[in-house]
């Protein structure tokens, strides 16, 4: 009963081993990653587990505060960001091990030559409500 | 209406059905319809026998289910017959959903959801928001509990600790949505002692009632988490503390003690001291050496370390926990509290800091951010 989120990074993570951008896959290629994403999904949500997946664009803006009355600046996008976040996966899993297990058959999903990609998924964790018996006394 | 009490009427009704021939799956089915019904109809019409209009509608609603089945013919034969109710007494009936429901077989947290729809009677959209997950998601947990079981037979007795795990789950995890998780463990924890007569459910009981009973003064206002010592004692529900003492002492007297009676002397003790100050520490130090020894529990050794720094001084409370693995949940926190106590207030707010990195909750994190601000912006002197 723990929430994590997969995330999927355009940049940022380790190299993956079938590391061909998908601009250079068939078209069948990538039908077939689709189908795998949607298909993960949806057995997910039959074990109960799924609880939300979201893809991202790869361009977006900075945007920031810029003092009373004035409008929001905004900045960007900057090229050179290193860590650039595709999209994510939000599961609800009763271990650790169940979402590493996850994650690493996400990681399976089809890319150049039909060959799993084996790319770097980041697992987090959510932090949690706190826990009605808590008591630790030290400063809880 | 009161749908506490309409709910409370859920595992008696489901037994019933069982009993007559449904199969689990389909029987918790038809008794979710009747509840839904009973909220739609009952306010206009309420029925002089709640539960005998409850069994009418469920079992009215599994018959129209089977029939439209493909099972049809085998079932119509069990439907002829249409036993009447055995000599088995509804108490059973309930018991026997409660281990059902809290069955080895599961995972935690399908366990946790099928005693929620199937004993507790709520809805699946309100158990999915209780939990934060969608709804759909919820409703496959709780179908995929139901296969997992659907083979179980009901008539031998379960082990009541997995029960008592289930129930202290739902007391203590959860988010708070439309249903109050806590109260409804009490009311399903109350039930069972009410179908058992069992020491440990007597604890976990008065347990509940204990930490319950400090609810409204553990968070401010403002969401943050207000620390036992600095809570508000004269807040808090002395009812609730009067209840479950009485219950606590009733199953202590019975010698057969068990790691809830331990945890909810610990909380009686707590519960007991008019001010912080005045709280009974040896005693608890005592009790937690007894739960050290019903229990493997590490975290267990963790909070003894924090008894052990009140009773017998900081210094004594780091030995304590100089002998616990370090990358237990905590730990950083207990010690970060432990060398403040001591005089060593840089040591203390690196550790609050670091504590803070790795706190499993957000609040806990904020908590424990503050009190490494609180001493880094400390005047100096």
């Amino acid at each position: 009963m723990a929430k994590y989120l997969l995330l999927k990074h355009y940049r940022g993570a380790p190299a993956a081993v079938n590391d061909v951008p998908m601009d250079q896959w068939t078209p069948e290629e990538i039908s077939a990653h689709v189908q795998y994403m949607n298909d993960f999904a949806a057995r997910l949500e039959k074990t109960g587990e799924f609880v939300d997946g979201q893809a991202l664009a790869p361009e977006g803006a900075w945007v920031r505060y810029d003092g009373e009355g004035r409008p929001p600046v905004t900045d960007g996008p900057f090229a050179e960001t290193k860590d650039l976040i595709a999209g994510w996966m939000v599961i609800d899993v009763d271990t650790y091990e169940r979402a590493v297990e996850l994650a690493g058959e996400l990681s399976a999903a089809p890319g150049k030559g039909g060959k799993p990609i084996h790319e770097w998924l980041e697992v987090r964790p959510f932090l949690t409500a706190a826990p009605t018996v808590a008591d630790c006394h030290a400063g809880g | 209406m009161d749908e506490a009490l309409l709910r409370s009427l859920t595992p008696g009704v489901l037994g019933i059905l069982v009993r007559r021939g449904a199969d689990f799956a389909a029987a918790e089915d038809a008794v979710q319809d009747a509840l839904v019904e009973a909220v739609r109809v009952w306010p206009a019409d309420p029925p002089r026998d709640p539960k005998g209009w409850l069994v009418t509608v469920a079992w009215r609603r599994f018959l129209d289910a089977t029939r439209a089945d493909a099972a049809r013919r085998r079932r119509e034969d069990l439907v002829d017959e249409e036993p009447e109710p055995g000599p088995v007494s509804s108490v059973d009936d309930t018991l026997r959903l409660y281990f059902l429901c809290a069955h080895p077989s599961l995972t935690p947290s399908s366990a946790v959801a099928l005693t929620l729809r199937a004993v507790g009677g709520l809805t699946t959209r309100q158990i999915a928001r209780a939990y934060l997950v969608p709804e759909a998601t919820m409703a496959q947990r709780i179908s995929r509990a139901k296969r997992t079981v659907s083979g179980v037979r009901l008539d031998r007795p379960g082990d009541v600790a997995t029960v008592l795990r289930v129930l202290y789950l739902v007391f203590n995890e959860g988010y708070s949505g439309d249903v109050d998780l806590a109260a409804e463990a009490i009311r399903l924890t109350r039930q069972l002692a009410a179908v058992i007569d069992h020491p440990e459910v007597a604890g976990l009981l008065a347990l509940m009632l204990l930490h319950h009973a400090r609810r409204a003064t553990r968070t401010a206002p403002d969401g943050s988490l207000v620390p036992l010592a600095e809570q508000d004692r004269g807040r808090w529900d002395t009812g609730a503390i009067a209840e479950g003492v009485g219950i606590l002492q009733t199953a202590l007297a019975r010698d057969r003690l068990g790691e809830f009676q331990a945890q909810a002397a610990i909380a009686a003790l707590h519960a007991d001291a008019p001010t912080a100050g005045e709280t009974d520490w040896v005693q608890i130090v005592e009790w937690y050496d007894e739960l050290a020894r019903l229990t493997d529990n590490p975290v267990v050794r963790l909070n003894r370390a924090v008894a052990v720094g009140e009773a017998d001084g900081p210094r004594a409370g780091l030995a304590a926990l100089a002998e616990l693995d370090d990358s237990l949940p905590r730990h950083t926190a207990v010690a970060a509290y432990l060398h403040e106590r001591d005089g060593d207030l840089a040591t203390a707010a690196r550790l609050y800091a670091e504590a803070a990195r790795k706190a499993p909750s957000l609040t806990e994190r904020d908590h424990l951010t503050r009190q490494a601000a609180r001493l880094n912006t400390r005047p100096s002197r």
